[in-house]
């Protein structure tokens, strides 16, 4: 079952774990010079990267079939987080559980190939299904909001995490250097390390708020910063992880970075609206999944489907 | 021979099902007892909450874990029976009143140094709803007065498999621990004091009502 990755998605995983090393070991000195200042925040968040590098480079060095399984099961932990945070009806408690089946059947397409589905299957076959599940129910209470608040849902964690899947379904996409596990990489790494480029560029220039309302903490000066050093990053990653070339890759980090942007504000509005901090407590530091993959939400199709137009053209008989 | 099959099901299945399908959030850990004797309530929506209140210890007591449950629901047939008093470690306690004292088993649990488990509202009622509180656990606190109390509200696991429904639908489940009841002999007031501490412990989380 398990198999040795390409070798530059090997060196990627390498060069993680050596970052995050280089990270505990930094977190240690500093608790030793410095004991008066509580270091616990980021021991707690740095811990949790630990793990969850270890899980996500134990799917990459699975076959394919066990890591979609794997982002499924993401898929699945991220719905549920967002299922436990709406209003749902008591009428509905069937309604979730056909809501919920969705997703093996969904990352079964991805296994299968079958992109015709995979593309159709949540924003129009689940969103005629569930409506129609619900009429014969009955409760037309609170219709509206129970079908698009689920179906949001859906579209959020199962629909757009899913594309990040299916990136491992691109065998006509040829690149030897790290196969199709290099593009989940570049696409997961880069959108991880934009936040990580916000969060410093707004930091240290931060002044014009950029979404106020929702994140009074986000700039402009964040927002820019973030994308052209996401940018640049992918520029020089790219070569080793993707078919990528030239401007191709500099604008793959850039939307990358941009959505990223995107995924986080939306998931903080949402949050907002529920008036919760967090989406749950799964990962000690980080909150919940759906905190933790925000920016993967929208970054994962956006990223696909810009590979998907550039490696196999805007007209279907390029599939073929 | 059923004491391993307890051990099996314990962490092949209750285990997976609280933490993985479920998911629990909870919220001040330390404060569930370590060894017995003690008492955990918690408010009753679903079959669900026994086996999340029996996750939250660590396996090493498992032996020890002894929920009080219905006698007539639970030991209904041979087969339920069986599951409920050796898989489950069900106390069953007699809701009619048909000789000798129905809390007869709570009390030998706690001589044996057991972790009672407790459901003071006596049945699951509505979903996601408190009841009025039965009498049991005051009789059982006067005949034990130095065995700790310890209140645990749960939220989301009436949404997730409530009272009629077959279908489990996984739902994170709030688990919020409060701290031990002092209560002594003479504390007439031993109910009103639970309701205020689970009412406490609901307001700590934000619950919009389930309709």
């Amino acid at each position: 079952m398990i198999h040795l990755p390409p070798f530059a998605a090997t060196v990627t995983i390498a060069s993680l774990y050596g970052v995050l090393f280089l990270s505990t070991l930094i977190i240690l000195l500093l608790k030793r010079m410095r004991p008066e200042v509580d270091f616990s925040e980021v021991t707690t968040r740095t811990n949790s990267w630990w793990v969850m590098i270890t899980i996500f480079s134990l799917a990459v060095i699975l076959e394919r079939g066990a890591a979609i399984i794997f982002l499924g099961f993401i898929s699945f932990l991220a719905f549920k987080e967002y299922l436990s945070l709406i209003p749902t009806r008591r009428a509905d408690h069937r309604i979730l559980l056909w809501a919920y089946l969705s997703i093996p059947l969904q990352f079964f397409w991805v296994y299968n190939y079958w992109y015709g589905m995979f593309i159709v299957f949540i924003p129009v076959w689940i969103f005629l299904l569930l409506p129609m599940r619900m009429v014969t129910i009955g409760a037309t209470e609170g219709f509206l909001r129970a079908a698009g608040t689920l179906h949001w849902g859906l579209m959020i964690t199962v629909f757009n995490l899913s594309h990040a899947a299916y990136l491992l379904s691109l065998p006509q996409i040829d690149n030897p250097m790290a196969g199709s596990v290099g593009l989940l990489l570049f696409l997961v790494i880069l959108t991880q390390f934009n936040d990580v480029a916000q969060y410093v560029w707004g930091k240290s220039l931060g002044r014009r708020k950029i979404v106020p309302a929702v994140s009074p903490k986000k700039t402009w000066e964040g927002f820019l910063g973030g994308v052209a050093t996401t940018a640049v990053v992918g520029f020089f990653l790219a070569p080793y992880l993707t078919p990528l070339e030239g401007w191709h890759s500099l604008i793959a980090g850039a939307i990358i970075a941009a959505s990223g942007f995107v995924g986080d504000v939306i998931v903080s509005a949402v949050k907002r609206d529920l008036g919760v901090k967090d989406c749950s407590n799964l990962i000690p530091g980080h909150g919940g999944i759906l905190d933790r993959v925000d920016s993967l939400t929208v970054s994962a199709p956006v990223f696909f489907h810009y590979i998907f137009y550039l490696y196999t053209g805007p007209r279907l008989e390029s599939l073929l | 021979m059923s004491q391993i099959l307890r051990y099996l099901f314990f962490f092949l299945v209750v285990r997976p099902l609280s933490y993985v399908i479920l998911g629990l959030n909870v919220r001040h850990a330390e404060r569930l007892p370590k060894n017995g004797p003690a008492i955990i309530i918690a408010n009753h929506n679903s079959h669900l909450d026994t086996l999340v209140l029996m996750s939250l210890l660590p396996l090493s007591v498992l032996p020890k874990l002894r929920p009080a449950a219905a006698g007539d629901y639970f030991l209904r047939n041979r087969w339920l029976a069986w599951f409920a008093t050796e898989i489950i470690g069900i106390v069953p306690v007699a809701r009619t009143q048909k000789g000798g004292n129905p809390l007869a088993g709570c009390f030998e649990a706690l001589r044996a140094n057991d972790i009672l488990i407790l459901f003071p509202e006596g049945s699951r009622g509505e979903p996601e709803r408190m009841q009025r509180l039965k009498q049991g656990i005051s009789v059982i606190a006067r005949k034990f007065p130095n065995v700790p109390i310890t209140p645990v509200f749960l939220h989301g696991l009436g949404k997730s498999l409530p009272k009629g429904e077959v279908i489990l639908i996984p739902h994170f489940c709030d688990v919020f621990v409060g701290e031990p009841i002092a209560h002594t002999e003479s504390n007439q007031d031993l109910i009103g004091t639970i309701n205020d501490s689970l009412a406490a412990l609901e307001k700590e989380g934000d619950f919009p009502a389930w309709e």
